[in-house]
Parts: C-alpha cells; structure tokens; sequence
C-alpha cells in the first residue's frame, strides 16, 4: 500500500525524456538507413526462403531489425531454429 | 571576406525566421553589413518579424523578374546600422525562385554585404533547395522535441550531401526546468542523436514573443537571457569562443531579487 502511494506521488522515474530519444535513436536508424518498413519484409521472405534450404526455421518468431550501436547500424535477425536438415552427403 | 549562411530547420514553427532576424540584428549591432533574404516565398514572414512590413515596395521576385534593381528591393533598418532586408513575395508560390536565381542573387549580395543570411522554408522540396543552393555555412534550428530534431537529421543528411559540409545546431525553446525533471532531453542528448556542433542554445522565454509583437527582435534587449543568448550566438559566429551560458531564468530572477532585499 505504502509503496503503491509512493508511487503515485512520485514522479516516473525514467522521465519522459529517455523515451523520447529511445524512440527518435529507433526512428533515426532507419531515416539514415533509408530502410522502409516494406524493404525489411522483403528482406525478410528472402532470409527466410534461403535459410529454410538447410534448416526448418520458426517463421512466426523470426526478428529481422536494424539496430544502433555506437556509432553503427546493424542487421540484427533472430531466426529460431526448430530443426536442422539432414543434408545428403555427395 | 563575405559569408553566405542559410538558416533552415526542416519542420517548421521551430524558429528559424526568429532565429534569422536575431543574428542579422546581432551582427549589425557589432558593425556589420547584413542582408537578410526572406526564402519563404508565398509566406513572407521575416519582414513581421523585424517590423518592417509597412516598407516594401518591391520583393525578391522583382529582383529575379528585372522588374527592379537589386537595390530598390532591399530595404534600410532604420535601428540597426548596416541591416537590410530582401523581403519575398506574398502572392507568388515557391517556384518563382529557382536555385540559379538565388546564386546569382547571392553573388551580387557578396559584394555588398559581409553577411547575406538566407531564411529557408519549412520542408525538403523546391523552396528549400533553392534556399541553400547559394549557401557555404548553414545553421539548423531545432527544439527539444522528437520531430523536430527527426527533421533536423533528415535536412543534415540533406544538406551535406548538397556539399554543405559541417553545419551547426541552434536549440531554441530550451525549458531548463523540464530537462532537470527528466521530461525533456538535454543539450547532450540533443547533439548526441544529431552528431553536429552546437552553435547556440535559447531559452523558451515569453520576451521573444513580446519581442516579436512589437517588431523588435530580443537580441536588442540587454534585459532578457534570450536576448544574451542570441548576443552570444552572433560572437560564435564571428568566430569568438564564447561559453554556453547558464540558462536558468528562476536562479537568476532569486538573485536579482536577493539583491533588492538586500541579502547579498
């Protein structure tokens, strides 16, 4: 209960600040990039289609982003693996 | 040695003709020869702002149509020694200035002025890239706000790639208060996304605004802390070291006010 008014008296603690350059650092990412939304889906049947010729992947869970880190962007794909492919030996 | 500056911004309501009527009148307080150009053709707005809407006669597009001299269009501040304006057409659209126009137009100006400081449209089209096409310096206006600063990269990114290489930020309505509660990102935070230099920072003060109800830019204001804040930006450009001033109004208002009580 204490803890509950504490909190309702209290200002949010991260502010409205930290989300307000989380979310304008997410933007910018892809302005600079010049990455549209439609760009990633596209990339993203493709990975999927090429991936899927070796191992059976979780498609549904599949992450494709561009992520900042320091000063560079990366491609950041978190592709679940169900299963891999025996691959017949030649 | 003359300088071409062109002050843009992006989105628009962030400042940049407030921000260009400042600098102009700062520089000439301090001895120089300035000419303003008004850009935003069709939404003339500098001439308002340094009060100076009652004297046009004729406007950038007669410049550019040879319906006049370059010099019955530009028009004398009374105040300032050394200020002039070109003001822009109200009724004409933003196609009637090509770029070639304002090179030439530039270059004329060069021989005249030390500094020709060009107010850009809002937006990324036509009239923008008129706009900076005769520029070598420019200067981004951006406030503490996620749109604005969003368009603030998108025209950095524009501008160097027009060869318009290192140009600084001006973050105008800075609230103090706001920033120290953490609901407003900080000066750093604001360079930090941008990646450029800052040139300025301009407190949000409601004298700006008195300011510009009267057609008296604050810069002439030896009062105000936006006024200083201007005065400051104008030494940076004259390329004086100058440090970011402290921008809390309240610690200075107790001061002043201790100071009548007699506490200090």
């Amino acid at each position: 209960m204490l803890d509950f008014i504490t909190r309702l008296f209290s200002r949010e603690s991260p502010g409205s600040k930290s989300i307000a350059k989380e979310r304008l650092r997410l933007v910018l990412v892809h302005d600079r990039a010049n990455v549209s939304p439609q760009l990633l889906q596209l990339l993203r049947a493709d990975l999927i289609q090429v991936i899927s010729n070796y191992m059976e992947i979780d498609e549904e869970n599949l992450d494709v982003s561009l992520e900042k880190y320091e000063d560079q962007v990366a491609l950041v794909a978190n592709i679940p693996v169900k299963r891999m492919k025996r691959v017949a030996s030649s | 040695m003359s300088e071409v500056i062109v002050v843009t911004s992006g989105k628009g309501g962030v400042g940049k003709t407030t921000v260009t009527a400042n600098i102009g009148c700062g520089l000439a307080m301090m001895g120089h020869k300035v000419a303003l150009i008004d850009a935003d053709t069709g939404l003339r707005n500098l001439d308002v702002v340094l009060g100076l809407e009652n004297r046009i006669v004729y406007d950038l597009t007669d410049v550019i149509a040879g319906n006049c001299r370059l010099r019955q269009a530009l028009i004398k501040d009374k105040r300032y020694e050394g200020l002039h304006l070109l003001p822009t057409a109200q009724t004409k659209d933003k196609s009637a200035v090509q770029p070639e126009h304002m090179i030439s137009l530039s270059e004329e100006l060069r021989d005249l002025f030390d500094y020709v400081i060009l107010d850009c449209p809002a937006g990324i089209e036509q009239g923008f890239k008129s706009a900076i096409a005769a520029a070598e310096k420019a200067i981004v206006v951006t406030t503490p706000e996620v749109a604005a600063i969003r368009d603030a990269d998108r025209v950095i990114g524009l501008l160097e790639s027009s060869g318009l290489n290192d140009p600084k930020v001006i973050i105008n309505r800075m609230r103090t208060k706001m920033v120290d509660r953490g609901d407003m990102m900080s000066i750093e935070d604001i360079l930090d996304i941008l990646g450029i230099e800052l040139l300025g920072v301009i407190p949000d003060d409601e004298q700006i605004i008195v300011g510009t109800n009267r057609g008296e830019p604050i810069v002439g204001n030896d009062e105000s802390l936006s006024g200083k804040a201007f005065r400051n930006i104008v030494m940076r450009i004259l390329g004086e070291p100058v440090p970011l001033l402290n921008l809390e109004p309240n610690q200075g208002f107790f001061l002043k006010l201790k100071k009548i009580i007699g506490f200090k």
